[in-house]
């Protein structure tokens, strides 16, 4: 019998090693894991690298993070607004920041769930994101190689979820979460609900239970207001 | 060289003045900052659908206080509504929309515009500590057709549509068009061509605000967000007497 269901936070994140590459779901805190996050801390797994599209700004959890040292290297779009605990690590070297367009940050992901290596795409060719890449011409235009992004960990928010990993997402908390759900070694799945298998109309699930390896359910908050 | 204060569009007149260029039925992506306001200004009887980053297409205007729904949420993170027909979908479909030349405009804003279409808009040294390009680059590579929605210069009255653009690159030869707080120009293969001038502004003043050449048009824009005839016909086009829509 597959039963991806785990009793708590602490045994969704069991195993976790030093060193890991995260995908963090989310776009600013909706879709973000905060009670993933929480358990991620109390592992304390160290020289983590997350990849985020936000440095944490407004969320309740990926500044704490930040905050214990244990993130050695930040993977996102855009950093700004910038939270202290960040921005303190940052500017005294402990913590490496690499800047990656949105786009080449979702494809690449999705690259590595798709087992594509490398892929080329036109986004910051000519730019600074794009200096020192390997280029190549396809029909009279210059494109960039990316590589795969492979993780070893996702951190991903559900809306609803059945016992094999099956999941379906709320509103705009949508975002990376499917793409992280199938790129990473271990999927780690936070939902609000946990429904019988047969519930969820397969006609709707947007993510289908084999990229998913743990689903916790936890009575996690709507995000604030913005 | 100093040049005199002229009267110039507010942001919101330079919103209206874009969105009315806005073809009926086109897919459109809005940067932060000035985009923004776009949406307030679209014509009735035109549908236009706009798309954010994060996995929407058919978002709609600003919920009101009490019916606000916090997961729903566009690039900038505000709190947004979703118009009937509006669909979500997740990031990488999202990019896929943006890189693979499915929009017809995204409309950034930006702090230089380059004679040649090269465009600067996401960090302003290339020493920028914590830049944030966010989906920029993506938008900018990506799209149809892209626009500049931004004041004509600095605060300190430094030009802003330049010959080689000073700040780094968000892509190179991209732009269009630019709409600007003193006139809309077209990007051309022999530079900027002006096509509307703001009431009361004469090309040479226009012209001592800019660093790159411009020239006058040659002949009336080609593509459908062209303005009507009666509109090129004036040379000096001018009414901004536009009724925002709500």
């Amino acid at each position: 019998m597959i039963d991806k269901r785990v009793k708590s936070v602490g045994e969704a994140l069991a195993g976790i090693k030093d060193g890991s590459v995260v995908l963090l779901g989310g776009f600013g805190v909706v879709g973000q894991p905060q009670e993933l996050l929480e358990g991620l801390i109390e592992t304390g797994a160290r020289d983590l690298t997350i990849v985020s599209n936000n440095a944490g700004f407004g969320s309740p959890m990926l500044p704490k993070l930040f905050g214990t040292g244990n993130v050695s290297r930040l993977i996102c779009s855009f950093p700004r607004p910038t939270p202290p605990e960040f921005e303190e690590l940052f500017k005294r070297g402990r913590i490496k920041l690499e800047v990656v367009p949105q786009g080449t940050i979702a494809e690449r992901i999705r690259a590595a769930a798709s087992g594509i290596p490398a892929f080329y795409t036109a986004t910051s060719v000519g730019t600074k994101l794009g200096d020192g890449k390997e280029t190549r011409e396809f029909d009279g235009r210059t494109y960039v190689m990316e590589h795969a992004l492979n993780a070893d960990v996702a951190l991903i928010q559900a809306w609803k979820a059945d016992r094999w990993g099956n999941l379906t997402y709320r509103g705009a908390g949508r975002n990376f979460n499917p793409v992280m759900a199938q790129a990473a070694e271990l999927t780690i799945v936070q939902t609000r609900h946990i429904v019988e298998l047969g519930e969820l109309d397969p006609e709707t699930i947007v993510t289908p239970g084999i990229f998913v390896d743990r689903v916790v359910q936890v009575d996690s908050a709507d995000p604030p207001p913005a | 060289m100093s040049a005199t204060p002229l009267k110039h569009l507010s942001r919101e007149e330079m919103a209206a003045r874009l969105a009315r260029d806005i073809p009926d039925g086109w897919y459109v992506n809005l940067g932060l900052g000035l985009p923004t306001l776009i949406p307030n200004y679209i014509p009735e009887g035109r549908e236009v659908v706009f798309h954010s980053e994060n996995g929407i297409l058919g978002m709609g205007p600003e919920p009101s206080k009490h019916a606000i729904d916090t997961w729903l949420i566009n690039a900038t993170k505000q709190n947004i509504t979703l118009v009937p027909g509006a669909s979500i979908f997740h990031h990488a479909d999202s990019f896929a929309i943006i890189r693979g030349g499915h929009l017809d405009l995204c409309v950034l804003g930006a702090y230089e515009v380059a004679e040649n279409g090269d465009i600067a808009n996401w960090a302003t040294s290339a020493n920028d500590t914590l830049p944030g390009v966010g989906g920029a680059m993506d938008l900018a590579a990506g799209s149809r057709q892209l626009w500049a929605l931004m004041e004509h210069t600095t605060k300190d009255g430094r030009a802003r549509l330049v010959q080689r653009c000073n700040y780094p690159l968000t892509a190179s030869g991209v732009v269009k068009r630019v709409y600007t707080n003193l006139a809309v120009l077209e990007i051309t293969p022999r530079g900027f061509e002006v096509l509307d001038i703001a009431p009361g502004i004469t090309f040479d003043a226009l012209q001592a605000r800019t660093d790159a050449r411009l020239h006058v048009q040659a002949k009336p824009a080609a593509r459908g967000a062209a303005p009507k005839k009666e509109e090129r016909a004036q040379p000096n086009w001018n009414p901004l007497s536009i009724v925002p829509k709500r």
